[in-house]
Parts: C-alpha cells; sequence; structure tokens
C-alpha cells in the first residue's frame, strides 16, 4: 500500500473538554477501497472523533490529511464540500417529503424563477436509486420506508457527492439480517469503487466479516490499528477493555426452585399465538428470535400493558390478570424495557428520582417522600451495580448507556421481584459494562431470582441463558436447554426451519 | 484489577474537575432568573424613587395575586407536558358565577357551589386530555371559547354585580387585610406555599415531573399517567376559581370578560420563571419570581410615565428574552444550528 496515497489521516488528533482528554493522540489512516472499522467501548471517543472530522468540533492539536493534504473541517458544509459523508445511526430525514427531496435537499435543481425543476430531480434520483438496486424510487415518501430503506436514503445522499470517504455510525443497530446483507452489499460496491470506509459498530461479528482494518480507542487514547484477518474477537476485546469479555455458556449448577412464572396458550391477536412456557425461580430463560417474532409483546403483555386475547397466565401456580404496570408491579413482575432513553428512563430527572420511580408511593414520611431513605437505595444499588456517577443529583440523561441501563437494572431490583423480565439487556452498550450486567444476570439467578432475558445477539443468550426459548413469527418454535443448544440449531428455529427438516 | 480501580478513580476525578465549571454555570442557569429580577428592581428603583416604597410593593403584588394564583396552577399542568389556555375565560365564568349566586343563596353557599363548578370543568378538560390524550393546546383553546360562550349563556350577556356592595363579609378575599397584610398577597403566599410543597415533596409531585418528562417511561414505572395528568388540571381549575373569588371579592361586579387575555400573561409568568413547556421542569418558586417580575415590570413602566398599553409589547419582548436565555443556557451558545 505504499504507493497508494491514504484518502484520510488522521495525526496526533488531540481534543479536551474541561476536565476531560477526550481525544489524545489519536493517528490513523484510511485508504481507498479500505473498510477501516473504528472500536472502543462507549465514551471512548468514537463519536468525538467523527465530529472533528465533519467539522462540529475544532481540535486542539493534530491534524487532519485528505490525500497528504492537510485541511481543516470548519463546519459540517466544508467537511462535505471535500468528499466526507457521514451515515449516520439516528436518521436525519424529513419523513414527509419524497426520497428525492431528502437527497437533494438544500441543493434541489433549478429551473427559472427558483422553481424546483421535479424531471431533473426525479432523473437525477432515480440514476443513484439504481447504482443501489433498491426496491423504491424517487418519488416515494421516506416515511413510508422501511428503517433499513431510509438508512439506503442517506448512503443515497453520499453518494451525490463525490464522496472520498464515508462513515458509518452503528448502521445496523436497527436493520433485521436481510436488511443487513444488502446494506452490506452497497458498503462492497462503495469499496470497489475506491471509497475509504470508516465503519463503527459494537458487534464483532460484523466487523470481522466486513472490515480489512480495525482501529481500537480506549478513553480518548489510540490503542493501535490491526488486520482485521490476523485478530480474534478476544484480541480486539482486550485492546477495547484491557481485559477479556467472557462469553462461555453459563447453566446453572445450584437447584431450581418453585415454577415463578407459567404462561399457558397465551395469544395476543396476530402478535403472538398460543405461547407456553415456564419459569423457575433460579432460572435465566432466554428469548431469541427475530425483530417482530413476538417475544417484547410477550413481555409486554405480562408487565400489563397489552390485553392478551387467549390464555392464562399463572403467577406461582394461581392465574392473574394483569390490566397496568401497576398491577403487575404489585404482583412482583418487573420490566427492564428495550428502548432505554424512551421507556427505561426520564432522563432529565436525577437517578435517585429515577431509581425510586415505581416505588414513590411506598416510600412516605407523613405526606411527603421520604428523601433519605430514597437515598439510601440508590446508595445501595449504586454500590451494588458499581454505577459511575458524580452522585444522586446527576441528570440521569448525562450518563454513559451502560450506567443508565444500571439505573434501570436498579430500579426493579430495588422493588426484589418475583419475576424480572430484561429486554435486550446490553442493547448500545459498551463492552465493559456488557460483561458486568451479563454476570449480574447469572448473580440474580444463583440468588433465586426468576429472570427473564429477551435478546437478538445471539451470544449472550448463550452466555446467559439456562434454557433458550426460541420464537419465529409470534410462536414458540423449540425449547433448547443449554446442554443441547447449538448456534445453528438455534438459527435454524428462528428462522422457521425446523430442525429434521434442514438434516 | 488495580488497573480498573485507577482507571476508575481518574474517571472520577475528571468528572469532578469538569462538574466545578459546569456548576458555574447551571447556577447562573438555575439563577439567571433570580438575577434578571434584582438588576430590574435596583434599575426601576433608581429611575423611580416610589417604584421600592412599601406602598407600591403592596400594590403591585396585590395587582399581581390574581394572575400569580392561576400560575400556580398552570405551573402544575406545564411540568406535566401540557398546556392550560382556558384559564383566563375559566375566572370570568368563576367570576360570574359566584357573584350571581351571591345573592341567591349567600355568600357561604355562593363561594363552595362556584368552586363545584369551577372544577368540574377542570374536570373536563382534565378527562379529555389525560384519559383521552388529545392535544393540550386544542382542547384549552377550544375550552377558552367554550367557556366564554357557557359564562355569556350564564349571565344573558348582563354584567353581573352585587345589590348590596357594603352590606357583604365577601369583600374580605380582595379588600381585606390580615396583619396588615392584604388578603390577596396572603391568600396567593399561603397557596403557594402549600402547592410548591406538594410538588416538590410529596408523591404526586414527583409523578407530575416524571409525566412530563418521559410519559413512556413513567407508564413503564407503574405511573398512572392520565390520572397524575387529569389531578393536574383539577389543581389548575381549584386555582382558577380561587383567582375568582378573589376578583369577585375585590370589585364586587364584573364585566363577562373579565378574565380575558390573561391566560397568555399567566402562560407568560410560567416561562419567565423558567418552566419547560416540553414540561418536566420548573417549580413553584420560581412560578413566584416569574409573576413578581411581570408585576414589578408592567408597574415600573408606568411609574416611568409610560402608556399603559406599552406593557403589552414589553411583556412580549420580556418572554422572547427569557425563553431565547434559557435555550441558550442550555445549549452553551446564543445561537446554534443544531438542537
Amino acid at each position: 500500500m505504499t504507493d497508494v496515497k491514504p484518502v484520510l489521516r488522521l495525526e496526533d488528533i488531540v481534543k479536551t473538554f474541561p476536565g476531560v482528554r477526550a481525544l489524545d493522540g489519536v493517528s490513523f489512516s484510511v485508504f481507498p477501497g479500505e473498510v477501516h472499522a473504528l472500536m472502543g467501548e462507549n465514551g471512548a471517543g468514537k463519536s468525538t472523533l467523527m465530529k472533528v472530522l465533519g467539522g462540529i468540533y475544532q481540535p486542539d492539536g493534530g491534524a487532519i490529511f485528505m490525500e497528504d493534504q492537510q485541511v481543516v473541517m470548519a463546519g459540517p458544509l466544508e467537511a462535505k464540500a471535500k468528499g466526507v459523508m457521514f451515515i449516520h445511526q439516528e436518521l436525519s430525514l424529513a419523513a414527509e417529503l419524497s426520497v428525492a427531496e431528502n437527497i437533494y435537499l438544500g441543493e434541489l435543481p433549478r429551473k427559472s424563477f427558483g422553481r424546483v425543476d421535479w424531471a431533473k430531480l426525479t432523473e437525477q434520483t432515480d440514476a443513484i436509486l439504481k447504482k443501489l438496486n433498491v426496491s423504491f424510487d424517487a418519488k416515494t415518501r421516506v416515511g413510508d420506508l422501511s428503517i433499513a430503506n431510509q438508512q439506503m436514503v442517506e448512503i443515497a445522499r453520499a453518494l451525490t457527492v463525490d464522496a472520498k470517504a464515508v462513515i458509518f455510525d452503528e448502521p445496523t443497530a436497527s436493520l433485521t439480517d436481510a436488511e443487513k446483507v444488502v446494506l452490506f452489499d452497497v458498503i462492497a460496491d462503495l469499496k470497489r469503487d475506491g471509497v475509504g470506509i470508516i465503519y463503527i459498530s459494537h458487534r464483532m461479528e460484523e466487523i470481522f466479516k466486513i472490515t480489512d482494518r480495525i482501529s481500537v480507542l480506549r478513553d480518548g487514547q489510540y490503542q493501535g490499528t490491526v488486520n482485521t484477518a490476523d485478530s480474534t474477537e478476544e484480541s480486539i476485546t482486550q485492546m477495547m477493555i484491557g481485559r477479556k469479555l467472557d462469553l462461555s455458556r453459563n447453566a446453572s449448577h445450584h437447584e431450581l426452585g418453585d415454577v415463578a412464572l407459567e404462561v399457558r396458550g397465551l395469544s395476543c391477536g396476530k402478535l403472538y399465538q398460543d405461547i407456553n412456557f415456564e419459569v423457575r425461580r433460579g432460572e435465566v430463560v432466554g428469548f431469541y428470535g427475530l425483530v417482530g417474532a413476538g417475544r417484547t409483546e410477550i413481555a409486554e403483555t405480562l408487565f400489563g400493558l397489552r390485553e392478551p386475547s387467549a390464555g392464562q397466565i399463572l403467577l406461582e401456580g394461581e392465574e392473574v390478570r394483569i390490566h397496568s404496570p401497576a398491577d403487575a408491579i404489585s404482583r412482583g413482575i418487573s420490566l427492564v424495557p428495550e428502548d432505554r432513553k424512551g421507556q427505561g428512563l426520564v432522563l432529565g430527572m436525577n437517578c435517585r428520582d429515577n431509581m425510586t420511580l415505581p416505588q414513590v408511593d411506598d416510600l412516605k414520611a407523613g405526606p411527603f417522600v421520604a428523601e433519605g431513605a430514597e437515598v439510601a437505595i440508590f446508595d445501595q444499588y449504586r454500590d451494588r451495580l458499581d454505577i459511575r456517577t458524580p452522585g444522586w443529583r446527576a441528570q440521569a440523561g448525562n450518563l454513559s448507556g451502560g450506567n443508565q441501563q444500571k439505573i434501570v437494572i436498579g430500579k426493579w431490583l430495588s422493588m426484589h421481584p418475583n419475576l424480572l423480565i430484561v429486554d435486550e439487556p446490553t442493547r448500545g452498550i459498551d463492552v465493559g459494562s456488557k460483561s458486568e450486567i451479563h454476570k449480574l444476570l447469572r448473580e440474580l439467578a444463583a440468588q433465586g431470582y426468576a429472570v427473564m432475558v429477551i435478546s437478538s445477539e445471539m451470544p449472550e443468550v448463550l452466555h446467559v441463558s439456562d434454557r433458550i426459548i426460541a420464537m419465529y413469527s409470534g410462536r414458540v418454535m423449540r425449547t433448547f436447554t443449554s446442554e443441547e443448544v447449538t448456534e445453528d440449531s438455534l438459527i435454524k428455529a428462528i428462522s422457521g426451519l425446523s430442525d429434521d427438516k434442514a438434516a | 484489577m488495580s488497573d480498573m480501580s485507577q482507571n476508575a478513580s481518574n474517571l472520577r476525578e475528571g468528572m469532578m474537575a469538569s462538574m466545578s465549571k459546569q456548576q458555574i454555570g447551571r447556577v447562573l442557569a438555575k439563577q439567571g432568573i433570580l438575577i434578571a429580577f434584582a438588576v430590574f428592581m435596583i434599575a426601576f428603583a433608581i429611575a423611580s424613587p416610589k417604584f421600592l416604597s412599601v406602598d407600591n410593593v403592596f400594590s403591585v403584588v396585590r395587582s399581581s395575586a390574581i394572575i400569580g394564583v392561576m400560575a400556580l396552577g398552570v405551573t402544575f399542568v406545564v411540568i406535566s407536558g401540557n398546556l392550560d389556555l382556558s384559564v383566563g375565560s375559566m375566572m370570568s365564568f368563576s367570576t360570574i358565577v359566584v357573584l350571581d349566586l351571591h345573592d341567591k343563596l349567600g355568600p357561604a353557599l355562593a363561594i363552595p357551589a362556584m368552586f363545584a363548578m369551577t372544577m368540574c370543568l377542570g374536570a373536563f378538560i382534565g378527562f379529555l386530555v389525560g384519559y383521552l390524550r388529545l392535544n393540550s393546546l386544542i382542547v384549552t383553546l377550544g375550552m377558552l371559547s367554550a367557556i366564554h360562550g357557557l359564562t355569556l349563556t350564564y349571565s344573558g350577556g348582563q354584567n353581573m354585580d352585587i345589590a348590596d356592595k357594603e352590606g357583604t363579609w365577601f369583600s374580605v378575599f380582595g379588600q381585606g387585610t390580615a396583619l396588615g397584610i392584604p388578603v390577596p398577597i396572603l391568600i396567593f403566599l399561603i397557596l403557594a406555599a402549600l402547592l410548591g410543597m406538594v410538588l416538590a415533596k410529596t408523591p404526586f409531585g414527583r409523578k407530575v415531573y416524571a409525566v412530563g418528562g418521559n410519559g413512556t417511561a413513567a407508564t413503564f414505572s407503574g405511573i398512572p399517567r392520565a390520572r397524575t395528568v387529569f389531578y393536574c388540571y383539577l389543581i389548575s381549575a381549584t386555582c382558577v376559581a380561587t383567582a375568582g373569588l378573589i376578583q369577585a371579592s375585590r370589585s364586587l361586579g364584573s364585566q363577562n370578560t373579565v378574565g380575558q387575555g390573561l391566560e397568555l400573561e399567566v402562560l407568560a409568568a410560567v416561562i419567565l420563571g423558567g418552566a419547560s413547556l416540553l414540561g418536566g421542569s420548573g417549580t413553584v418558586f420560581k412560578t413566584v419570581i416569574g409573576v413578581l417580575i411581570l408585576g414589578f415590570i408592567q408597574n415600573g413602566l408606568l411609574l416611568m410615565g409610560l402608556q399603559f398599553y406599552v406593557q403589552f409589547v414589553v411583556t412580549w419582548i420580556i418572554i422572547i428574552l427569557a425563553v431565547w436565555l434559557d435555550i441558550a443556557a442550555k445549549r452553551g451558545k446564543l445561537w446554534s444550528p443544531i438542537a
């Protein structure tokens, strides 16, 4: 690669915020036609680095070179003019406008008197969409597209300029497996055209599947760049957190207790049908399946957010009807929801108030909230879960994802639930917190809690579960014990293939 | 392992260091309203020697009491993430009703009857916004007009007057004094203290913040969202009824439009106090400050010899400044293309 100029070279980038050295001497290069992974825990400095590249922050030290020319990214428009494009994790599209309008927003082709040249706009857009091989056309309303297709629109936007470097920030966070395949094809095309690609993701499988080299940040410091082919998940994880992530199987060795929850023939319209399972005290039951398989909807039913259309729910052998979350909570059911920021936390509220929210009616001194008791609860679970915060007064929104998730878990543990349901326990969380949360779930089982874990990450389900329930399209396909489950059989079960047919 | 705890302590130190600067900013952002208040008071005091005289201060607070009492209730509604634009016309309703019933039932029955009727209106709004989850702007804007119609229908379009203005103890709420303090001021302060405690210290208050901050997360924590919003409107209506009582008692006669336009002044006071229109933040104390700022500014302008009508324009400018500075403090810049 010596004779090829890197499209993008960062040299010794430093960025400090009051009291924090967010980036401390970060240097790496991206070559044309290379997919370069950027990895690191949340808070390692990836987003800061991307903001420096995108001209939103100015670095305090170091330099950015594009094709060996030093450049200054004075603002987002300048970054774009220089051919650096971003595909953001959170989409920034106008849902009510057409695909074409979104792609050319701000630079619509004009006719006389400032009128938009619709014919030209459609033509230009369709030409780009053809390259991407997508199923929608220029006039489709963006709001009608799936998330994956919306991402394609973002990518199309990147293609309208002569992009030299394209940065993907967690692009697969909300994509299904089929949609991922399409995305990876597009990345392969960009690669063939000689575009340099920076790919940010927490997902190891993807990193190993599509990237050429991996650069790692830890606490704002550059840890090095390695060839993907020469690395393993363990070696990368070690670079990211300075130790190894344990993902071994983990079945319980203790005796299981009574049946805490039994579900018989539970159905909810078209969402799921005829679900039967039980969860005993002391075990973790994993629910694995594709998005839309009905797992979250079952959890929401158990938590009183949805009314089942048929079937029975039995808690400790007794049939119950659960009409509201308050109902569920009073029966000892807790739900750590999948959308931490949207459903789990009041981000503008402090950590303590978030943690004690479900029991605020019970923590009373006279007519008032007993704030001393609240602080005691917060302190107890901060220590137990190792929550890193400057204090209980810190706003929940200012914590990292891992610490936020621990607040939500602490909120429910402090209620001493009979059944703890955890939906996507580690989505969008850094590796370090991830392994802490996995460990915690195992500990809870050992202490006799009945735990349901819903996860879309196979290594996670395999790691934490005693039993795994595989779901496909609203039905339970198969229940595996931790001894008998294999990755292969699990994938078949959640794809709707039965084992014997496949064999 | 020791490496990790080292990292953790570094992190904590980093947080501390960044805290101190942030804290200064936060104190400024938090107390900005008080600082602005102090600056206004000093400026007006220099411009007009009468401004800080006891008589003038009492007269400002007394004339702010009606707006203030309504603003207390609207604070709950705004923190719960909703709006209440119906308070002005609802106050006209309370005033007319209590004056009418005064001569028909006597004051001792007229007052509770008026409170009950006003609270029914609040409950109706609370039902629509809380339980049916209709947009509060639309509901209360509609109610502004509907209640105005209701009031005019009730009064037949006539002004309402008490027949025997000298011989009724009813005037005590608007005109009396206790312990040397005008009663409207006492009502305002006592109600502020009471509602301030409800909001800041009770489980209900906590739920109001949770529902306004993130209604979905509140639901996922077992907080009854609909009921909480419902109670906020009930509190708002109770405050409006109290304001109507003070108004009726002060003048012992009234037009049908006595509360017209007050909804905006009330909202202005709440926003000036720093409550976010998105919900989840604000306090009763800050609202009281907002009410006083508005009152003193209007009074100061009059003392400086400006026409009464100028205050409408100045009030608007102040609100815009308050909202702008609030957002600027949050994003750390006076202007920013993002967020």
